[in-house]
């Protein structure tokens, strides 16, 4: 029997993210009790950092290894790269937020950096029981942070309802790859694709029943309707730092999941899916924007956004093809960006104990923290799809795919969208600049962290929409292996 | 041409956001107002080397320059001007200084972050002026509503300010993301035909779109300019705007923000789609023509100054969508002449509005009567614009107004009738307010003692009342400048809709690009 090759070069940013996150836990166990323990969350940037170095070279070689199990295509680095960089800034914030709400030990930073390590499988598995050990790493390790702040009831509450649920809907995922494997006796991606082609199993009961336990396990992931009800409870309990966690890495993950399986493995099946997925892009746009006008919690505000730009992000989805498909690449890039721009601002005006979370908090702050105001604009902004910025010319990318592939009324629907969404983003400009505080904001403190954080989400955002060529380009060659 | 080694065009678009930048660094309120005066004033200077280098003989655009924006999408930094848009520049750059005279003691609070919305907006401005890139053109679109929402949200009247800035924002967003999506649908078309990704809008005139597409995406076009003119049925948002705006941002909404919607029209929707365009000329031309009356009607009995002004704003708009859609060249001439006399005559008017609302903190009419005898040198400027506005021969609005009526004739005989009708109901309402407010007994005690116009008002009036018989009397020389423009938009309007333009485009040669 040959053994397997093992090509341990392949993984090493897995390796390095694992590693740190077993160092993090260990430093804090032998670390003095008592004192303030920051330097957790640098341990854990340098091993981010250098998981990103190390995924660097892999750009480009497009190899497989573990028996065709795992690969680092440009897809795969595509988005192990917007995960570290979403895992970095994650970190750079819970610096500030995390020692303030005294969850800053050595678990909350361990626990990041293992759902860091689920994300990245997720994107770089073709092997669907890979997926699903990046999947369940990730998801195990979001339902304890979610509830983090143990005191905190709506913390608690957060933790238990995603737990539930997740765990309901990563049982449809198993259903659906258990389904798969009945039908097509393999999980390697490839070849269940091949497999249905030369079978001919377009009506096979049993891929179809896959294909639809499939979409809820994935669409609880992304929070798109109807699987989207967990969100907001959700994201208002969890502590704010694993707000944005989720809202952009744990998307990140679930879209490079959903399409890598649907596109590697399904193909055949498009026109199935592509009408059920128009119906649920069109509902979750909708719903995700007219009930985000009606929100005054920011954190509430945000989680409908997030459901309204998993529609757009679905819109790519739908049109399938090339621009599309490196189209959702580009979004949530800058999505991340922007998001968790945005709740570094919601945690930067925040106080210990989840303070100044209603919209109306924000009243006349901006000409008392201009620049922080301004930027929280910026973001807004971008995430309202307003150019410069990224999240116009993200949008722009999305949609141009969807008129591409000739779904007219999917873009008209779209962009419509877009311009309900600018009402409740103009919202909070228009409490921090044009309305006179009630309630005085004070006694804010910016520690360093998550202010560099800002910037570089800032930098982000503006780069992204102004140079976006560079991205762009990036983009379109890392899906090269994929389509 | 350059300056300081950097093209022209580029320079103005730029200089006010670098100069945004640099007041970000100034403390005390009056260096800040120095400063943004001193850097409006070198915006207008670098305007005019465009005047005066402007080749007069050619159709073709000018100080162009071209570079690739995002090369893989074919999106493309490209600008340029022509005949039409040269003024529209002038326009704006000249009009951004005097709002900035006319903000110097209107605007008590939050003077820096009030200056700051006013360069940007004029970076926008220019930009959108000047591109002849569908997506740069959007994107400087876009740009130019966030510093007017924040003009007329931060420093407008207190009492309705947010809803006036909300709807300004959401009407005009609601209508340009359609056209977004119309732009990438014309992109599309345009790489099938071609095979050539490009954004360029002087490459996609070449293209010929069949009609029931055409329709749609002139359909989505004009609405986004319908909504930015504002044509009746969709203007409710200008009264609003206008009223709860600071007095620079009326000037600068009515002299330059409108005239987008229009300049849109003749730059994009008519030539990129010819024969939609001829299709619903009477839809459009029967539009104007209510708004001109409607507008003309409804200004008759507002008791709000500004209110009126804002409703005239509608019914001169009127016209300039008569005569650009008359498409013949004396109708299209005089839409570009009533665009820039809108401009001047509107923002004079609303200058003066605010002039004598900072001292009496009122603008209902029937609180004045008799201010003629305590200002006089003020009811000399104020007689001047409303006749101006009225279109007196020998003042700039004749001349607009006699073309677009001109070219109306023309086209239909009842527009032409219908629009001649409107003048005359121009001329009602204005001297009817003109009378109520300046003639007549002083009633109110507390106009008694109100002072005249100070030096600093004066000096922003008078470059307005110059360029009133400038171009009343000589406008033979801007003429002169769109000329050839003009007749080439309408050669090439009347040249694709013979063709039916169901043709193929010619596979246009690729260009390098620097």
């Amino acid at each position: 029997m040959k053994l397997p090759e093992i090509d341990l070069y392949l993984i090493a940013p897995e390796i390095i993210i694992a590693a740190f996150g077993f160092l993090v836990l260990l430093v804090d166990v032998f670390a003095p009790k008592g004192e303030k323990k920051g330097y957790l969350g640098v341990l854990s940037l340098i091993g981010v950092v250098i998981a990103f170095f190390y995924t660097l070279p892999l750009v480009g070689s497009g190899k497989t290894g573990f028996e065709g199990m795992f690969t680092s295509d440009g897809f795969a680095i595509f988005f192990k790269i917007t995960i570290l960089i979403i895992a970095f800034l994650t970190v750079l914030i819970s610096m500030g937020y995390a020692t303030r709400e005294g969850i800053g030990f050595g678990e909350y930073y361990a626990l990041i950096l293992f759902a860091t390590l689920g994300m990245m499988l997720m994107a770089a598995g073709t092997h669907l029981i890979v997926i699903f050990l990046g999947l369940e790493t990730m998801s195990i390790s979001i339902y304890i942070l979610a509830g983090m702040l143990r005191e905190d009831r709506k913390s608690v509450e957060s933790a238990f309802k995603y737990f539930l649920l997740g765990a309901f809907a990563t049982g449809f995922l198993l259903y659906g790859i258990a389904f798969l494997y009945g039908a097509t006796g393999t999980l390697y991606l490839k070849d269940i694709a091949s497999y249905i082609a030369s079978k001919k199993l377009l009506d096979n009961p049993m891929l179809l029943m896959s294909l639809a336990f499939l979409t809820i396990g994935f669409g609880f992931k992304i929070a798109s309707v109807p699987f989207h009800m967990w969100t907001p409870d959700v994201y208002e309990g969890a502590p704010t730092s694993i707000t944005a966690f989720m809202a952009t890495g744990v998307k990140a993950a679930g879209f490079s999941a959903l399409i890598r399986v649907f596109f590697t493995a399904l193909p055949e099946f498009r026109p199935d899916w592509t009408s059920i997925v128009w119906l649920i892009a069109v509902a979750t746009m909708t719903v995700g924007n007219i009930i985000a006008i009606s929100q005054n919690n920011i954190k509430r505000m945000l989680a409908y956004s997030s459901i309204a730009h998993a529609g757009y992000i679905l819109v790519a989805f739908v049109a399938g093809n090339k621009s599309g498909t490196s189209g959702i690449l580009f979004y949530l890039m800058a999505y991340a960006f922007m998001n968790l721009g945005a709740f570094t601002c919601v945690i930067l005006l925040g106080k210990k104990g989840e303070e100044n979370l209603l919209v109306t908090d924000y009243a006349g702050v901006g000409f008392k923290y201009p620049l922080l105001a301004a930027s929280m604009t910026v973001f807004l902004l971008s995430m309202a799809g307003i150019p410069p910025l990224g999240g116009f010319m993200a949008k722009l990318y999305i949609f141009s795919a969807a008129v591409e592939a000739k779904f007219y009324w999917l873009t008209i629907l779209g962009v419509l969208n877009s311009a309900i969404s600018v009402y409740y983003y103009l919202r909070v400009t228009v409490l921090m600049y044009f309305r006179e505080s009630e309630r005085e904001i004070t006694g804010l403190q910016f520690s360093p962290a998550p202010v560099i954080a800002l910037i570089l989400a800032l930098i982000g955002t503006f780069y992204m929409g102004i140079f976006p060529a560079n991205v762009l380009s990036f983009a379109q060659k890392s899906i090269a292996g994929l389509m | 041409m350059d300056i300081l080694g950097i093209p022209i065009l580029s320079f103005l678009i730029f200089f006010p956001l670098a100069g945004a930048i640099i007041l970000l660094f100034i403390k005390k309120e009056e260096t800040i107002r120095w400063t943004t005066l001193a850097i409006a004033l070198v915006e207008f200077v670098a305007s005019l080397p465009l005047f005066f280098k402007f080749d007069s003989a050619t159709a073709a655009m000018q100080f162009l320059e071209d570079w690739w924006w995002v090369e893989a999408y074919g999106i493309s930094y490209k600008i340029g001007i022509d005949g039409i848009s040269l003024l529209l520049v002038l326009l704006a750059t000249f009009l951004t200084v005097l709002c900035v005279l006319c903000s110097w003691t209107a605007i008590t609070f939050r003077v820096k972050e009030y200056m700051i919305s006013f360069l940007f907006l004029e970076t926008g401005m220019i930009g959108a002026l000047v591109a002849l890139d569908l997506i740069l053109f959007y994107v400087f679109w876009e740009v130019m509503l966030i510093p007017m929402y924040l003009l007329i949200g931060v420093w407008g009247n207190p009492q309705r300010r947010i809803y006036a800035a909300i709807k300004f924002f959401l009407f005009t967003m609601a209508g340009s993301v359609l056209m977004l999506v119309a732009i990438l649908v014309l992109y599309f078309i345009n790489l099938k035909a071609t095979g050539r990704s490009t954004f360029d809008v002087l490459e996609l005139y070449k293209l010929g779109i069949p009609m029931g597409t055409q329709h749609w995406l002139f359909g989505a076009f004009a609405l986004a300019f319908a909504i930015k003119v504002p044509m009746f049925p969709f203007h409710t948002w200008l009264p609003d705007a206008h009223t709860e705006a600071p007095t620079a941002g009326s000037v600068i909404l009515a002299g330059v923000l409108l005239k987008m919607g229009t300049y849109g029209f003749i730059r994009f929707a008519i030539p990129l789609f010819p024969n939609a365009a001829l299709d619903l000329m009477p839809l459009i031309s029967i539009l104007a023509l209510i708004g001109i009356i409607y507008g003309a009607l409804v200004s008759m009995m507002q008791p709000d100054l500004k209110r009126l002004v804002a409703f005239s704003s509608v019914s001169h708009l009127g016209y300039v969508m008569l005569g650009m859609f008359a498409l013949n060249t004396q109708g299209v001439q005089g839409s570009i002449y009533q665009m820039l006399n809108h401009g001047i005559s509107t923002g004079s008017l609303f200058l003066i509005v605010g002039m004598i609302y900072e001292r009496r903190h009122t603008r209902m009419i029937s609180d004045f009567g008799g201010i003629s005898k305590v200002m006089p040198v003020f009811a000399v400027f104020f007689m001047i614009v409303t006749l101006s506005s009225i279109g007196l021969p020998g003042t700039n609005g004749f001349v607009g107004e006699f073309l677009i009526l001109l070219g109306a004739f023309q086209a239909n005989i009842v527009y032409g009738v219908l629009a001649a009708a409107g003048v005359i109901l121009g001329a009602a309402y204005m001297l009817w307010m003109f009378q109520r407010v300046m003639f007549g007994k002083i009633t109110h005690p507390k106009n008694e003692g109100l002072k005249d116009l100070n030096a600093r008002e004066v000096i922003t009036l008078i470059p307005m009342v110059a360029l009133i018989f400038l171009m009343g009397i000589y406008p033979k020389l801007f003429f002169n400048k769109m000329d050839a423009s003009v007749e080439k938009f309408l050669k090439d309007f009347r040249g694709k809709v013979e063709m039916k333009a169901d043709l193929p485009a010619p596979k246009a040669v690729a260009e390098v690009k620097k």
